[in-house]
């Protein structure tokens, strides 16, 4: 029961990082109906990013830790949605309206280039970072098993859950939350009633970016350990979360996430560590035979 | 208000438009009528931008607009309910006028919502209803609604009664009356019930093959024979 617990506490802070990263995807998908490929490599950038920011720091000597973590988080998001401002400006916007391979092949070479630019600049080898927070509460403890909640975990679940509910508010409730759905609707009508449809094309990517800068930061707090080539699994991994949950919907990138999540830890926990990609991408697998619209998405088919 | 000059627009290689010449005053109904294929729909969306013109100019208000982006020709006081109704289906009634209002000052937002439920009572019992549930009717109505949330100076309305019974098409011409009269919106419409817009427009173009081969009022055009042969049913 104790080993239970514990890793169903590691599958949902593994799903929160995957969710975050899903929505991006899944926001991407329902604006132009193209996947984002270099989506990874945005939240690779994040974590690159938020490295950096806390080196900066230690070197100014800030040492109240919210205030640190809060800055560290406005630079990780406002460059990272810069970069995923500008693969959508560079890579996709000027394909718009030709086929959907040409726009594909552009994601690939973005996610290429991008890691190139990356491992150019920072190196091929990996970068660490010294835990930030430490410690942790004992939720049960049995004589040789204890499950351990660390403030780490904690910390990215909360902000996880504060942000998914930032964001489906903004998308329920705002003018611009609006604008996007009735651009995933149909585009040329929000055209016609004075959408600017390339501004909220572009703010869809600096979204999904600013998420994805988030998942960087916390993943590097969480494992201290990042390379310029992680954005590649954790971006398929989160890909087929959003898949999982229906791509193009929201809470479906949320729950798909944190299932995922949950699948790989007990996975590792139960049956293999070596093996866990293997499950993950099993699920994808079966999910695009069998369900192919996903948990909550809408089967392509509609009445009109 | 608008005018057209020698405009002609192209769906890729296929000509759509033949040089199309028209005009539409402040305060006036002006009606299109023609067959199927005749470029009616296409006069009202090369007016917004889609397809642009490939020659030939589009002036609103005495500035060419010919080649401003869509978005900003909307935003300059015109309004276009095209074919098909066009409602976002997942999307609320209200969601849905206030999609209609981007282009608009939100500060008579609830003027215009106040109005458009005046002018379809419906749609205010079903504000929370999704789109995608409404009735044909209805979503028409909405469509119109949509359309006039933008506080628009001239109004495009592609096919107002198409699929409707004939309590509904009445409902529908007195509303676009109303419209007109008691709000002053211009009106530029496009029809297939060829009969009833030559009785409420002032004046009307009558198109084939991309080009207007009539033109004059409402009155002129019931009377005249080629129109009543070709597009009112027969000498009737």
């Amino acid at each position: 029961m104790a080993y239970f617990i514990q890793q169903l506490v590691n599958g949902l802070t593994l799903g929160s990082i995957y969710g975050l990263i899903a929505i991006g995807y899944t926001m991407v998908y329902g604006i132009i109906g193209m996947i984002n490929f270099a989506h990874g490599e945005i939240y690779m950038i994040g974590a690159f990013l938020s490295i950096l920011a806390f080196t900066m720091l230690g070197v100014t000597g800030v040492t109240w830790m919210p205030l640190a973590l809060i800055m560290v988080l406005l630079v990780a998001i406002v460059f990272t949605s810069a970069y995923g401002w500008a693969v959508e400006r560079i890579a996709y916007r000027p394909l718009r309206g030709s086929q959907r391979l040409a726009a594909l092949i552009s994601a690939i070479g973005m996610s290429l280039a991008l890691q190139n630019y990356v491992l150019l600049t920072q190196g091929a080898g990996v970068k660490t970072l010294q835990p930030i927070i430490r410690g942790g509460v004992i939720l049960y403890a049995t004589g040789n098993f204890t499950v351990i909640l660390s403030y780490i975990q904690i910390f990215i679940i909360l902000l996880t859950i504060l942000l998914m509910a930032i964001f489906a508010t903004l998308i329920a409730r705002t003018a611009l939350g609006r604008a996007q759905r009735a651009c995933e609707q149909d585009r040329g009508m929000a055209t016609l009633l004075g959408i600017n449809v390339d501004r909220t094309i572009s703010l869809t990517f600096i979204m999904g970016a600013m998420l994805a800068a988030v998942a960087g930061m916390l993943v590097t707090m969480y494992y201290g350990v990042i390379d310029f080539f992680m954005g590649f699994i954790a971006g398929l991994k989160a890909f087929t979360a959003a898949v999982l949950g229906g791509i193009g919907s929201l809470p479906g990138a949320m729950l798909g996430g944190m299932l995922l999540g949950l699948v790989e830890a007990f996975w590792a926990g139960y049956f293999s560590v070596e093996y866990k990609d293997v499950a993950s991408f099993g699920i994808l697998v079966l999910v695009l035979i069998f369900l192919p619209s996903g948990l909550l998405g809408r089967p392509d088919v509609e009445k009109v | 208000m608008l005018r057209l000059e020698n405009v002609h627009s192209f769906y890729g290689r296929i000509q759509a438009l033949r040089g199309i010449n028209l005009h539409v005053d402040s305060g006036e109904i002006v009606a299109m009528i023609g067959a199927n294929g005749a470029g009616k729909s296409t006069t009202l969306m090369t007016i917004c931008g889609q397809p642009r013109a490939r020659s030939g100019r589009v002036l609103f208000d005495g500035d060419d607009i010919t080649h401003v982006p869509t978005f900003q020709i909307i935003r300059s006081g015109l309004s276009h309910s095209p074919e098909g109704r066009r409602i976002f289906p997942r999307m609320t009634v209200l969601e849905n006028l206030q999609m209609g209002a981007v282009a608009s000052d939100p500060a008579h937002f609830n003027d215009d919502l106040g109005l458009v439920f005046d002018l379809f009572p419906i749609l205010g019992e079903r504000q929370q209803q999704r789109g995608g549930t409404l009735s044909g009717g209805e979503q028409q109505m909405l469509a119109i609604a949509r359309a006039l949330m933008s506080h628009p100076r001239l109004l495009l309305l592609d096919e107002p009664s198409l699929g409707l019974g004939p309590m509904l098409v009445k409902q529908i011409f007195d509303v676009i009356g109303q419209i007109n009269q008691d709000r002053g919106v211009t009106i530029l419409l496009v029809e297939q019930n060829a009969h009833q817009s030559l009785l409420l427009a002032h004046r009307a173009y009558v198109l084939a093959n991309g080009e207007i081969i009539l033109h004059g009022t409402g009155d002129e055009l019931l009377a005249d024979p080629e129109v009543r042969n070709a597009y009112l049913g027969g000498g009737n």
